[in-house]
C-alpha cells in the first residue's frame, strides 16, 4: 500500500519543555526539523508548571553546583546517576542564563539579576539550611518558558505539524531508529516521518493513577512507543505522590495550604499527623505525609461513604487570610469538591504528581539499552528529554524545581548531540523496512473493525483503580502480586477496545484509545517493577521492607542499589548499576536519607 | 456524507467541516495544560453533548483561543471579563456550574 513519507534530519516528538528546547539547538544548526504535537506546543502540560527552575546562581546568598548536586543526589535516594546529576547541575546556570536571552520574564530583584525563592530539599553547604535557588516568572514559569522557546524556534524556522500524533517508531534490523509513524488529527492520514535523527520529549504519564495532578494529555505515548518497539523502561517503580490533590478530582493542593494552618483530619475528626510527626505534625515531609494519610485510610478512619479520603481543614482560618494568602483554592474546593472551604472541609488524597523513571538515556540524551556487556549501549539516532525520560537525575524521588532544569539541560544536550551525530556523518536516512507503517495501520484497523470489544472508558478506568489501589503511595507484597495479575487482565481489555465513531476528523475516541494503548504499557512496567523491588527506596514505599541497622528506612543498598528495567517482551525484569562516579568531583557517599 | 445541515456559518475555517468533525475539534481544544480545565470542560461537555447551537458553539470557540492561565481565571471567577457578551457570559457561568 502506499503512503506519504516526510523526510527531515531531525525529528522531535512533543513540544513541551524538553521538545523546543531541542528544537532550538538542532534549527540553530540548520538542520532541517520537525516538531510533532498533540496540542498547540504552548499548551504543553510545561504550563502547568509554577514553582521555578533550579539553578545555583547565587543571585541572593551564596550557592554552589556542587551543593546542588548533594542535595539531588540525596533527594534520588542515591538512585540518580552521579554523572548525570553532576551534568545538570553544572550545566544549570548557562541554561537558565540562555533562557532569559530568550526573552523569559524572570522575577528579579533590585539589581537586576533573577529573583531566586527557596523550595524543599535545596539546601547550602551539603545539607546545612535552606537556600535559595529557584527562578520563577512569577506564578507563570513554565507557560512563559515555553513561550521563549516557541518564539526562538519561530525565529529559527523549526516546522511544527501541530495536532498529529505520533503512533509508533520504527526501527530496522539493526535496531536503529530511524523516525515514527504519525496521525494528522485533521485527517485521520497516517504518514512516516523518515528521519536521520528521532528525539522523544512526549512527557509524562501521569494518568495511569486514578488521582492525578497531571493533565488529561499526560499519557505516556512516548514511553508506550518505546517500550512497544523493544526498549525496556527503567525505573518505572518510582512516581511522586503529592500529598494534597482533591479527592475524586485530582486538582493540586499546594502546601501553602498547610503552611498557613491548614489541618488534616480523619473521620473521627482527629488531627492525625500529630500521632505520626509530633513536631512538624501536618507540616511534614511530602513523603511523610501522604504516608500517613494512607494509612489512616487503611484502617478504616478515611472520610465519605468509601472512606476512601481524608479531611484538609481551613475553616479555622480567618477568612481574610484565606482569601489573601491562599487566593485560587476557595475557587478549586468549589468547583472540584463541591465545598465552600471557609465553612466545610476540603477532601484530599494523595495524588500523582511526577514520573521519576522512563526511556533510558545517558547525559548526552541518547537512548540507551543493554547490548551485550554493556549495559548503557546507544540505540542509533535516538534521543529522548524530559519527564518522558530518565537519565537519570531523579532517581527514587525528584526535587521540585529539579524537573523544569532536567527539560532544559537534557532537552539542549539531546538536541547538542543528535547535531554533532548528524554533522559527523554517523547519522543518514537509512532504507525503511518495508513494514515501517504496518504497525501504525494494524492498531488503527484494529479499532475500527474490533466487535464485541472492551470499553475504552470503562477499561482506563480499571487500569486508573488498579494502580491507585494496587501501586499507590503504601505498597503492599500481596497487593503487589495481585495488583501484577489484574493490570495483565487490564491490558487483555485495552487490547480489545472498541470504539463507536469511525470517522477521520479530529476522532477523539480513537485518540483516546490509542492513548490507552501507550498507558497500559507504562501501567504494567510499574506494577512489575513495583513487585520486584523488595525494598523502600524514595517514592517506592513497601511495608515489608523494614527499618533495620542494615536496612535504613527500608532501603537495601546491598542488593537494590541498581535502576530496574522493564522489557514488555515477556513482561521481564532485568537490573542495571547506579552510576556511582560523578564526572569530576568525588562521589557522594551513600548515607541513610533524613532531613 | 455531508448535509447542508451539518454546516453552520461559525468562522471561515470551520465551515466546510460537517457538524460531528466540527464538535470533535472543538473538543480536542479543549484539551489543554491545566487539570483545572479538563474537568471543567468534560463536565460541560458531559451536559451538553452534541446539543450545543451555533451561537454557544461560536463563544466556546473563541474562549479556547485564551492561553489556559488567563482561561482558568476567566472560568473560575477569579477574573472578570472586561467587556459584556451575553453569549460569552452565560458559557462561562455554564462552565463554572459544578
Ligand atoms: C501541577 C504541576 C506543577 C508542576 N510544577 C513544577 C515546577 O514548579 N517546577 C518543576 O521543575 N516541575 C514542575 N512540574 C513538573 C514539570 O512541569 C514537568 O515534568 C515538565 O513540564 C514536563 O515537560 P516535558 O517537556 O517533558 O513534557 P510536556 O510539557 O508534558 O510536553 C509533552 C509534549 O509532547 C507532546 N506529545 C505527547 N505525546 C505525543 C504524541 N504521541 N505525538 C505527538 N506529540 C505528543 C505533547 O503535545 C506536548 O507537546 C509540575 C507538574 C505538575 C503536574
Amino acid at each position: 500500500m502506499s503512503y506519504t513519507v516526510r523526510k527531515f534530519d531531525a525529528v522531535i516528538v512533543g513540544a513541551g519543555g524538553a521538545g523546543l528546547r531541542a528544537a532550538i539547538q538542532l534549527s540553530e544548526a540548520g538542520m532541517k526539523t520537525a516538531v510533532l504535537t498533540k496540542v498547540f506546543p504552548t499548551r504543553s502540560h510545561t504550563v502547568a508548571a509554577q514553582g521555578g527552575v533550579a539553578a545555583s546562581l547565587g543571585n541572593s546568598e551564596e550557592d554552589h553546583w556542587h551543593w546542588h548536586m548533594y542535595d539531588t543526589v540525596k533527594g534520588s535516594d542515591w538512585l540518580g546517576d552521579q554523572d548525570a546529576i553532576e551534568f545538570m547541575c553544572r550545566k544549570a546556570n548557562e541554561c537558565v542564563i540562555e533562557l532569559e536571552h530568550y526573552g523569559m520574564p524572570f522575577d528579579r530583584l533590585d539589581n537586576g539579576r533573577i529573583y531566586q525563592r527557596p523550595f524543599g530539599g535545596h539546601m547550602s553547604n551539603f545539607g546545612e539550611k535552606p537556600v535559595r535557588r529557584s527562578c520563577a516568572a512569577a506564578d507563570r514559569t513554565g507557560h512563559a518558558m515555553l513561550h521563549a522557546m516557541y518564539q526562538r524556534n519561530v525565529k529559527a524556522n523549526t516546522q511544527f505539524f501541530v495536532e498529529w500524533m505520533a503512533l509508533d517508531l520504527i526501527r530496522d534490523a539493526e535496531g536503529d531508529v530511524l523516525g515514527v509513524t504519525a496521525m494528522d488529527m485533521e485527517t485521520g492520514e497516517i504518514v512516516v516521518f523518515h528521519s536521520k535523527a528521532t528525539i522523544f520529549a512526549t512527557g509524562g504519564a501521569g494518568r495511569i493513577y486514578y488521582s492525578s495532578t497531571n493533565a488529561f494529555i499526560n499519557t505516556g505515548d512516548g514511553v508506550g512507543m518505546a517500550a512497544r518497539a523493544g526498549i525496556p523502561l527503567e525505573d518505572m517503580e518510582f512516581w511522586q505522590f503529592h500529598p494534597t490533590g482533591v479527592a475524586g478530582a485530582g486538582v493540586l493542593i499546594t502546601e501553602g495550604v498547610r503552611g498557613e494552618g491548614g489541618i488534616l483530619r480523619n473521620s473521627q475528626g482527629e488531627r492525625f499527623m500529630e500521632r505520626y510527626a509530633p513536631n512538624a505534625k501536618d507540616l511534614a515531609s511530602r513523603d511523610v505525609v501522604s504516608r500517613a494519610m494512607v494509612t489512616e485510610i487503611n484502617e478504616g478512619r478515611g472520610c465519605g461513604p468509601n472512606k476512601d479520603f481524608v479531611l484538609l481543614d481551613i475553616t479555622h482560618l480567618p477568612p481574610e487570610t484565606i482569601m489573601k494568602r491562599l487566593p485560587g483554592i476557595h475557587e478549586i474546593a468549589v468547583q472540584f469538591a463541591g465545598v465552600d472551604a471557609l465553612k466545610e472541609p476540603i477532601p484530599v488524597v494523595p495524588t500523582c504528581h511526577y514520573q521519576m523513571g522512563g526511556i533510558p538515556t545517558n547525559y548526552s540524551g541518547q537512548v540507551v539499552v543493554p547490548k551485550g556487556d554493556n549495559h548503557s549501549a546507544p540505540v542509533g539516532g535516538f534521543y529522548a528529554a524530559g519527564e518522558c525520560a530518565c537519565a537519570s537525575v531523579h532517581g527514587a524521588n525528584r526535587l521540585g524545581t529539579n524537573s523544569l532544569l532536567d527539560l532544559l539541560v537534557f532537552g539542549k544536550s539531546a538536541g547538542e548531540t543528535a547535531v554533532n551525530d548528524l554533522k559527523g556523518g554517523a547519522l543518514a536516512h537509512k532504507p525503511l523496512p518495508n513494514d515501517a507503517i504496518d504497525r501504525s495501520l494494524a492498531r488503527v484497523d484494529r479499532l475500527n473493525n474490533q466487535k464485541s470489544g472492551s470499553n475504552p472508558h470503562e477499561t482506563r478506568l480499571e487500569m486508573q483503580r488498579t494502580m491507585q489501589k494496587h501501586a499507590g503511595v503504601f505498597r503492599f507484597k500481596d497487593m503487589l502480586v495481585e495488583g501484577v495479575t489484574k493490570i495483565q487482565k487490564v491490558a487483555d481489555d485495552v487490547a480489545q477496545l472498541e470504539i463507536g465513531d469511525k470517522s477521520k476528523v479530529f476522532n477523539t475516541a480513537r485518540i483516546e484509545a490509542l492513548e490507552l494503548e501507550n498507558l497500559i504499557e507504562v501501567a504494567k512496567a510499574t506494577m512489575v517493577s513495583a513487585n520486584a523491588r523488595t525494598e523502600s527506596r524514595g517514592a517506592h514505599v513497601r511495608d515489608d521492607a523494614l527499618d533495620t541497622p542494615e536496612t535504613p528506612n527500608g532501603r537495601d543498598d546491598k542488593n537494590w542499589l541498581k535502576h530496574s528495567l522493564w522489557s514488555r517482551d515477556g513482561n521481564q525484569m532485568s537490573y542495571k548499576p547506579v552510576q556511582m562516579k560523578p564526572l569530576t568531583v568525588d562521589t557522594i557517599e551513600l548515607k541513610k536519607r533524613a532531613y | 456524507m455531508r448535509s447542508d445541515a451539518d454546516l453552520v456559518l461559525s468562522g471561515a475555517e470551520e465551515v466546510v467541516l460537517p457538524k460531528t468533525a466540527r464538535l470533535n475539534k472543538l473538543r480536542w481544544h479543549c484539551r489543554r495544560a491545566l487539570l483545572e480545565l479538563d474537568l471543567v470542560f468534560k463536565r460541560y461537555w458531559e451536559r451538553v453533548g452534541d446539543s450545543i447551537d451555533a451561537e454557544e458553539e461560536s463563544a466556546l470557540r473563541a474562549l479556547l483561543a485564551e492561553e489556559d492561565h488567563d482561561l482558568w481565571a476567566l472560568v473560575s471567577g477569579k477574573v472578570a471579563p472586561d467587556d459584556v457578551d451575553v453569549v460569552r457570559d452565560n458559557l462561562l457561568a455554564e462552565l463554572r456550574r459544578p
